[in-house]
């Protein structure tokens, strides 16, 4: 009797290895910012394809530039493309940037008496940021507001305090539009900010502005519209004051030239409703992977993302990828073995 | 006439004392009896504790090369921290570690030593026993939560308190300067109230620990109850409670998310209190997962190199302390 039962465990262990083994699970990790999208993305997915589970993990956009060069995991994402040295820096080959969606930033304020939106130009908002501009009632503020109600209070500028894509995105607006701020701080996810205080994360930015009377700070759109916190509108190159939106971000990204590596930058593009401080999170995939069975699941899923999974990228607040690129990018996935 | 009586010089039953010393237990029937084993197993444990504490040095100094290399000593005193341009310094997140470590200690010693004093000496017995449950069910609480309970609740009590403060001691340096909410003084509170339950804890049982003699002896030569514990009771255990509060300032150094939300996280040195700051461990927490390229993460691994070396200085410094403070007071 008792061998009979060890038999039957060890079958039925045996049987459920199998059952196993049908299941594949891809890992991938990086960006925060696109991490509900993804999540999204590999359930859909996961439903369409039962045997195929994709796992993200949002480390944060510079640990998946690490773990996808190491190898350690099957695809990275990030809000900023990888460096030359990066590239060169990798363990795993060539790595290919794949645009996913994209996404704002948005300057959000906290002004005793103003509700209404406000207009920011790029002067303004780098003078802001560099500590130039200290008090809402500055000319510079009220010449492109006229008729609001601009108290006499400091400005407390707020920006993130750990490295992120949204920093990112900010910081290489300002740099297009500031001769001044390229030199004091320059672009990357963690830059030496003239000014201001430090917050960890969208949320602690976001929770910050609430709490300070007087405050200025950078969150992702989506943040801001959840979280009901007023934001302004920015002066685009063509001149005119746009508002943030899935629209205006797509708009940008419809006017930038896009090179053959899809490294690029949708800040600061032509376009009369492009909006000015917009960016794009890439998929980093190994250009020959190291799995190969793997490989062709990433890139079968990534297929599926740039095609079928750009529908649900609104209803979640990202701007879908624009329609003349996706050909080009399929054509793209297709070399990687 | 005395019968010739054998003296008793052994036990009845047991064979005559002879000149035959008891072998010593040879190594293997102590290893046989566990006494070996024990040993060997204990020194072993003792071992790989000091071994991990090597290695863990070990692993800081190797991946801090870049950094050593580039910059050397002037890493420890200069004031710039800038990613982009590669250029980086730590003395902000030291000054910042050290001034929040302190004042937390200072706020907090007074308070847990009192409230340690009263538990053991004045409370009575039930309502000592269920308050101490309580203050060291505080030390159990995430580190994360009293972040949390600081931006929402202290943070903006300090902002309707501090001007009041200001406008009678703001000519004070260390008081002077705008006030965000987010500061030196704020992270200060909330590891005053992070570390408390450790110094209440911990004290209280070396207080209760103290023989009742000392205190017999001092309530016999007419000392007052205050007196017998304030004079007799407290020095005694002075070296316990010294422990303790090194112990509250070990977690202290090390807190990171709690000081994280409420410090500020800008990398200057103030001389005002209620300026914002930085610590090493908030620095680390925050730039590590996006710290691209090597120089950046090397950079952050020579920060915590430093703070393993300035917990070890004040560690030193503790002992220093007990040593000549308690060979002079305390009549042992």
């Amino acid at each position: 009797m008792k061998k009979m039962r060890q038999l039957l465990f060890i079958l039925a262990m045996g049987l459920m290895s199998l059952g196993m083994n049908a299941q594949t699970a891809l890992t991938g990790a990086g960006s925060t910012f696109v991490y509900p999208m993804m999540s999204k993305w590999a359930a859909q997915y996961h439903q369409l394809h039962p045997d195929i589970q994709i796992n993200y993990q949002s480390i944060g956009s510079g640990g998946g530039i690490r773990q996808v060069s190491a190898g350690t995991v099957d695809f990275g994402a990030t809000d900023g493309p990888m460096t030359d040295e990066q590239i060169a820096g990798s363990t795993v080959g060539k790595i290919m940037h794949i645009p996913l969606v994209m996404g704002a930033d948005v300057p959000a304020y906290n002004i005793p008496g103003v509700s209404q939106e406000l207009q920011f130009t790029p002067d303004v908002l780098a003078g802001i940021f560099l500590g130039k501009i200290a008090n809402w009632n500055d000319p510079a503020i009220a010449k492109a507001n006229p008729g609001a109600n601009l108290p006499n209070q400091s400005i407390i500028v707020i920006h993130r305090s750990d490295g992120s894509g949204t920093t990112y995105i900010w910081t290489d607006y300002l740099t297009k539009v500031s001769k001044e701020w390229e030199s004091a701080a320059g672009r990357g996810t963690s830059v030496k900010w003239p000014t201001g205080l430090g917050a960890k994360g969208n949320e602690g930015v976001a929770g910050m502005i609430r709490q300070m009377a007087g405050s200025i700070g950078y969150v992702e759109l989506i943040y801001a519209q959840q979280n009901k916190i007023p934001y302004g509108r920015v002066k685009n190159s063509a001149g005119n004051f746009v508002a943030a939106s899935v629209e205006s971000v797509t708009a940008a990204a419809a006017s930038a030239k896009i090179p053959a590596d899809y490294r690029y930058s949708i800040t600061n593009t032509a376009g009369k409703d492009a909006y000015p401080i917009s960016g794009t999170t890439w998929a980093l995939v190994p250009e020959h992977a190291r799995d190969a069975a793997k490989g062709k699941i990433v890139v079968d899923f990534l297929q599926w993302v740039i095609t079928d999974g750009q529908g649900m990228a609104p209803d979640l607040h990202y701007s879908k990828l624009p329609s003349d690129l996706v050909p080009r990018l399929q054509a793209s996935l297709k070399t990687v073995k | 006439m005395a019968a010739h009586v054998e003296p008793l010089t052994s036990a009845p039953g047991r064979p005559k004392r002879g000149k035959r010393p008891v072998p010593a237990r040879g190594f293997v029937q102590r290893l046989r009896l566990g006494d070996e084993a024990a040993h060997l197993i204990t020194l072993i444990f003792a071992f790989m504790i000091i071994l991990i504490t090597v290695l863990l040095v070990f692993e800081l100094w190797r991946n801090s090369e870049l950094p050593r290399h580039k910059f050397g000593w002037s890493f420890l005193w200069g004031t710039n921290w800038d990613p982009v341009a590669g250029d980086f310094a730590a003395l902000p997140f030291i000054y910042g570690t050290v001034v929040t470590s302190i004042l937390a200690l200072l706020l907090s010693v007074p308070v847990g030593l009192g409230a340690a004093i009263f538990l053991s000496e004045m409370a009575p017995r039930k309502i000592s026993n269920f308050l101490t449950f309580l203050i060291e069910l505080l030390a159990a609480v995430p580190s994360v939560i009293y972040g949390l309970l600081a931006i929402f609740v202290l943070v903006p009590i300090l902002r309707t308190t501090q001007p009041v403060f200001a406008r009678f001691f703001g000519w004070i340096p260390i008081f002077s300067g705008p006030f965000y909410g987010v500061s030196y003084f704020s992270a200060s509170v909330v590891l005053a109230i992070m570390i408390v339950p450790f110094i209440v804890s911990v004290s209280r049982e070396v207080l209760l620990a103290v023989p009742n003699q000392q205190r017999e002896a001092m309530l016999a030569l007419g000392a007052t109850k205050w007196d017998c514990t304030w004079r007799a009771v407290v020095p005694y255990a002075k070296r316990g409670i010294i422990g303790s509060v090194f112990l509250a300032l070990a977690r202290a150094l090390g807190e990171t998310m709690a000081v994280t939300m409420v410090i500020g996280n800008v990398a200057t040195i103030s001389k005002s209190l209620f300026a914002p700051g930085y610590t090493i461990a908030a620095v680390i927490a925050n730039e590590f997962t996006e710290a691209t390229d090597n120089l950046y993460v090397q950079a952050l691994i020579e920060l915590a190199l430093v703070l393993f070396i300035v917990t070890m200085i004040i560690n030193a410094l503790a002992r220093l302390l007990i040593v000549t403070t308690t060979t002079k007071d305390v009549a042992q």
